[in-house]
């Protein structure tokens, strides 16, 4: 481990440097050789860690802006939504474009690409006119954009199908490979995916501007003072946190042939924002972490559970018992796991060093966070 | 010895409150100026006006002889002004040595895209950065602080680090609000020396607000006094200190009229 009063960025040395990278090596070659694990033990979770990684990657995005950044941010399924709704324009037989539905439906790669960077650009808008904002304020008018999103989707149905939905969509077309009949590809693309974004986001937190984003979360007068373009720095966490989720969904649309609105609901905004939270804002290994414990416990252990409770309702003869619908449950257990966190670990499972500092240390008074409202305000 | 930053009739109204009142300033490049006046005077309202903070609402300010007026901070901060505030306003939870290399910013050039690639030129400029930020760390007299958390630090410190985050972004002219508030006697005089060997050493112009009459005394070249928002007297230390509105102004007319 690195000294924690060092920063974040100082690369470990010697010892420490060489666990680093037997734990990485470990941690990919483990998410490589999934799929053969998966198939000799014989557990049936490959349908099931396509949506984890998936998330999880949503959760990298979004650490971007709420972790890094401190930018609160809880509309970010919206940009999930965008991004799987290009892909279905773009490759779609239902699509809007003439030239899509008539048989020339783009690349699934660049329909990829070209999702994400239309996420990217819908960031900027909804950044644009949110920069003044912060905290509270901020994460209102993401969630009414968060809202807005679906609900267009659902009212053009000339353009997006509304409710019923567009389906079928493009898949990739990679020769030898079957991604219309096999998950396993789409595990490893979404792996892929995951891996490009780890190193990408810890490459941006340990340079110039994961610093200037730091400084803007820590104070943003100060930072701005220091020369940290207050703009463009936010506009960039914004875009970028968006970039992510378009890519993520693109591959969702691809992968489950059909999208609807209401599968961008504000609970999957919430749900990336748990993962975050609970494995540690900030911390890129955290957030996997906690993506990994919640997409488990989402897609596997409640499968468990209600098996268990089946199981108990049929040897007791109880019909209501054996016909629950334990997913009703999952709300719950997650809402009071939380509050139990919130309590217990306000910083999240495995924190970074500084999310710790801060949540740890004596609130600033209010008068000085009025000041400085008002300071803000005449900077733009 | 020509002006590197002048404002002129620089007015700041906050709705009917008029803080600053069509002042008139000139800074001497190489000179160590002061700016002191009574609470609520309109000094760091003036401040806020030159780093950026605020737009004045009439007047204009040059620096180095463009309008940075209406420009924001971080621009401003490039142009080669650099400043201090009042009640420290550090990175609280970053190290010191990251503190200054935030300081750095406006110098560094390396995208995002630098970054992501791990191009040789940025890794270049990270390293330069962070040698350079222990330097200047060691230059204010925190040497081996480097990897403490800046809130973590004595007061003292804290107003050290701060200033070296604001040599970090090579300021021409730099802005020091109250640096020795909150300082005993023997901070004050080292804090004091210091600021005249930036001056001397590294030929940086220095604005500085002051209660600490002492401190203003001995080390400005031209003090101007500011009162509900308008300029009242201008002059060497010794000029200012006879003056009678400047008297009036700290201690009330009885007081005056007594001398």
């Amino acid at each position: 481990m690195r000294r924690s009063s060092e920063g974040w960025w100082y690369t470990a040395k010697g010892a420490a440097r060489d666990r680093n990278i037997v734990t990485t090596a470990g941690a990919i070659a483990l998410a490589l050789a999934f799929p053969v694990i998966n198939q000799v033990l014989n557990l049936g979770w490959e349908a099931k860690a396509i949506p984890i990684s998936l998330f999880i990657v949503l959760a990298l995005g979004l650490n971007v802006v709420v972790g890094f950044a401190g930018l609160l941010d809880l509309g970010y399924a919206a940009f999930f939504a965008i991004g799987a709704y290009s892909m279905a324009f773009l490759t779609s037989e239902v699509s809007p474009f003439a030239f899509v539905r008539e048989g020339q439906p783009v690349n699934f790669f660049i329909a990829m690409l070209i999702s994400s960077a239309v996420a990217a650009c819908f960031g900027v808008l909804l950044g644009a006119p949110t920069l003044r904002l912060r905290g509270d304020y901020l994460a209102i008018v993401t969630l009414g954009f968060g809202e807005i999103v679906p609900l267009v989707i659902r009212n053009t149905p000339e353009v997006t199908k509304g409710t019923q939905g567009m389906n079928p969509i493009g898949y990739p077309e990679v020769p030898g490979v079957h991604f219309a009949t096999d998950p396993v590809p789409w595990y490893y693309l979404i792996v892929a995916v995951l891996m490009v974004s780890v190193v990408l986001t810890g490459r941006l937190q340990r340079s110039r501007i994961g610093r200037a984003w730091a400084a803007m979360r820590e104070d943003e007068v100060a930072a701005a003072s220091m020369g940290v373009n207050l703009v463009t720095t936010k506009l960039f966490a914004f875009s970028l946190g968006a970039s992510f989720s378009g890519f993520a969904g693109s591959i969702w649309a691809s992968y489950l042939q059909v999208i609807a609105p209401e599968q961008f609901r504000f609970d999957v905004s919430i749900f990336v924002l748990v993962m975050i939270i609970l494995g540690g804002l900030g911390n890129i290994y955290g957030v996997i972490a906690g993506g990994l414990i919640l997409g488990f416990v989402d897609r596997i252990m409640f499968d468990w559970f209600s098996a268990i409770v089946h199981g108990i309702g049929r040897a007791t003869n109880n019909s209501e018992l054996e016909l629950t619908d334990t997913s009703r449950m999952r709300q719950l257990l997650f809402g009071v796991s939380l509050v139990v966190l919130m309590l217990v670990r306000p910083e999240g499972l495995f924190p970074s060093a500084r999310r710790r500092a801060e949540l740890h240390a004596a609130e600033e008074s209010e008068t000085e966070a009025a000041q400085e409202r008002a300071v803000i305000e005449d900077i733009e | 010895m020509s002006d590197i930053l002048e404002a002129r009739s620089v007015t700041k109204a906050f709705g009917g409150l008029v803080a600053v009142d069509e002042v008139d300033f000139t800074i001497p490049e190489g000179a160590i100026v002061s700016l002191i006046g009574p609470n609520g005077a309109g000094k760091t309202t003036f401040f806020n006006v030159i780093a950026g903070l605020y737009k004045p609402t009439r007047g204009t300010v040059h620096f180095g002889g463009k309008v940075i007026s209406g420009l924001p901070p971080h621009q401003i901060t490039r142009y080669g002004i650099a400043r201090t505030f009042q009640n420290i306003r550090l990175f609280q939870n970053m190290t010191a040595v990251e503190n200054v290399m935030v300081g750095h910013h406006s110098r560094m050039t390396s995208s995002p895209f630098d970054a992501i690639l791990r191009l040789p030129r940025e890794r270049t400029e990270e390293r330069e950065t962070e040698v350079k930020a222990r330097e200047l760390l060691e230059y204010v007299g925190l040497k081996g602080r480097d990897g403490v958390t800046a809130k973590n630090l004595p007061y003292g410190d804290q107003r050290r680090l701060e200033l070296a985050r604001a040599l970090a972004a090579e300021p021409k002219l730099l802005l020091l609000d109250e640096p020795t508030a909150g300082m005993d006697p023997n901070e004050t005089a080292r804090m004091t020396a210091f600021i005249r060997r930036l001056r001397d050493e590294r030929g940086i112009t220095v604005l500085l607000i002051e209660h600490d009459m002492k401190v203003v005394m001995g080390i400005s070249e031209r003090v101007t006094v500011l009162d509900h928002g308008t300029k009242i007297a201008e002059g060497t230390p010794t000029v200012v200190q006879r003056d009678e509105r400047v008297i009036e102004a700290y201690l009330g007319r009885a007081a005056s009229a007594a001398s």
